[in-house]
């Protein structure tokens, strides 16, 4: 893992700070904070409705925060909004184009509207278009539209790019395919900012992750740390040869959590748990059929940050 | 790829033109509408033998020749409240202005574009309209062309404003067509579709003659009998251009 946020002389090319925004009376973004590197891609995870969305708006410029810091490359998305729309590529999550207008006009039109656009071609042939070049908007399907719109949000040749549901709708082949062209994107030195609610995509893709929820940062780190902190980041599962009462397993150290089900017993905890029970059973000697420790996922990691509220 | 004469945002706008009149060109039914069902209306209209012969209470003029000023209209009424109030809600309904308006463009440039389109449209479509009248049934041509293209280009301003008003205003396409089709038939009352302006009873032509496309009507008639147009007439079509413009720029909705 590389380390971010210790880059040192710096700026952050994303920076938000105790940013604010409600409807209708309701806390929407309640006081979100972070920073993103150049170079970094970071995700921005959470349940639905939980702010994420808004958030990248007011890095977009589409939204006015009600109070806090927004800043792109240093600008402020409203009051510098030609600059700012000149360093950031943005796919939003729901729009559409003119329905008439083909992929390629599409391609051309977007690359004209920057000043030193990319060559639409090669990035058509990298998200799998050329072969719909003259295919009108109507007649893509959902995943050809979605790999239109992320070409629309590189071809400006773009400093950051907000990603905002990038894999809705795709299949799992060009979800794998977009994921590889995202870290050829980092590769080539542009920011990825990525709003998601699908695991294994921020696992797979990102360096650091905010979760938002409830309008709130409710943890940032690197998908290693997230899973790391929980209580419960080692699952140790077995079915003991002789019965364990529940006396000796609360003696464990770290134990998170205990479940039993047809005489197994599955045990959330840490690394210091397993030694324990490893230990326990030799004292014992009590055979453990199909013993299996496995690292927590980030779904539930997730889970565990986002179900603490409730 | 690069441009290198044009600054950007000026070959920027050549593009985004570009790309809404290739669109233009793919829409028939606004096609038909604008260009070819009004100049289509007044060919068919002057096959009615009675069209063609002099009528005293028109002022010993034809009906036909009171019908091409109809006609040049009703392309500038199907612009303003047919054509443009779906797509422009089409355009905020899907998201298009907001996705544009992330990139160094406004999205005042699409509409810019749909207004530049869709105003050529209705003048191509009256110049159809009058090349129709004076081949195919010997209408002349405006006495008063000046005072003629004056009233007109004041009436598409005045039409766009209202394309754009209620392109504003509705919240999506379908509305938009049902809001401008109830305004649409009221306004081609106003030209004198059914019933020439000159013609209608005192009250009716008083009320009449204050709607823009009443008195554009009434002003279009003047230039071709060879007059300047009332100012009177001008004034209630510049007032109503001013005034709807004034509200779709107040009350437009990027999304």
């Amino acid at each position: 893992m590389t380390t971010h946020g210790m880059a040192g002389a710096s700026e952050p090319v994303v920076e938000v700070s105790e940013l604010r925004k409600s409807y209708g009376g309701r806390n929407v973004v309640d006081g979100v904070s972070f920073s993103v590197d150049e170079g970094e891609i970071f995700g921005i995870l959470g349940p639905n409705g939980a702010g994420k969305t808004t958030t990248v708006e007011c890095l977009e410029g589409l939204r006015v925060p009600d109070s806090g810091r927004v800043r792109v490359a240093g600008l402020d998305p409203r009051a510098d909004h030609d600059a700012v729309t000149r360093v950031l590529g943005a796919q939003l999550q729901e729009s559409e184009l003119q329905p008439k207008l083909t992929v390629r006009e599409a391609l051309e039109l977007y690359a004209s509207l920057y000043p030193s656009p990319l060559d639409w071609r090669p990035l058509a042939e990298r998200l799998g278009l050329t072969g719909k070049l003259t295919t009108r908007f109507s007649g893509l399907s959902g995943g050809q539209k979605q790999r239109l719109f992320i070409a629309l949000a590189l071809v400006g040749a773009p400093r950051v790019v907000v990603l905002d549901e990038l894999t809705t709708g795709l299949d799992p082949r060009a979800r794998r395919d977009t994921w590889e062209l995202i870290e050829d994107v980092r590769a080539g030195g542009v920011t990825v900012l990525l709003v998601t609610h699908f695991m294994e995509e921020a696992q797979r893709l990102c360096d650091r992750i905010a979760v938002i929820d409830g309008g709130r940062v409710t943890a940032l780190d690197t998908p290693s740390g997230l899973v790391a902190r929980m209580a419960r980041s080692t699952v140790i599962s077995f079915t003991p040869s002789t019965p364990l009462d529940d006396e000796e397993l609360s003696a464990l150290p770290a134990l998170a959590s205990v479940e039993r089900r047809d005489g197994r017993i599955t045990l959330g905890g840490t690394d210091e748990t397993v030694n324990a029970v490893v230990s326990l059973l030799a004292r014992r000697r009590i055979t453990a059929h199909q013993l299996r420790v496995t690292d927590a996922t980030l779904d539930e990691a997730f889970l565990d940050l986002t179900a603490a509220r409730d | 790829m690069t441009t290198v004469t044009a600054s950007p945002t000026a070959s920027a706008r050549v593009a985004v033109l570009r790309a809404e009149a290739r669109l233009f060109l793919r829409e028939p039914g606004t096609l038909f509408w604008v260009l070819g069902f009004p100049p289509l209306l007044l060919a068919i209209l002057g096959l009615v033998p009675a069209f063609r012969e002099a009528d005293d209470g028109l002022g010993g003029l034809r009906p036909i020749d009171v019908y091409v000023p109809v006609t040049v209209l009703v392309a500038v009424i199907v612009v303003g409240a047919q054509a443009m109030p779906p797509l422009l809600a089409g355009y905020r309904e899907r998201g298009i202005l907001r996705r544009m308006s992330t990139t160094p463009m406004r999205p005042s440039a699409l509409l810019a574009a749909q207004m530049w389109l869709h105003g050529a449209a209705a003048l191509v479509s009256a110049a159809l309209s009058l090349a129709v009248g004076r081949l195919c049934y010997d209408v002349g041509l405006p006495d008063h062309a000046l005072g003629y293209a004056l009233t007109l280009l004041l009436a598409v301003a005045a039409a766009l404003a209202l394309g754009a008003l209620l392109g504003a205003r509705v919240r999506t396409a379908r509305v938009a067509t049902a809001v401008g089709s109830a305004v649409f038939f009221p306004m081609l009352f106003s030209t004198g579709l059914w019933m020439p302006v000159r013609s209608m009873p005192d009250v009716m032509a008083a009320v009449v003659e204050r709607t823009p496309f009443g008195a554009a009507a009434r002003a279009l008639d003047q230039a071709q009998a060879g007059g300047w147009p009332d100012a009177a007439h001008l004034a209630v079509v510049a007032g109503w251009a001013a005034l709807l413009t004034v509200a779709a720029v107040r009350w437009f909705r990027w999304e």
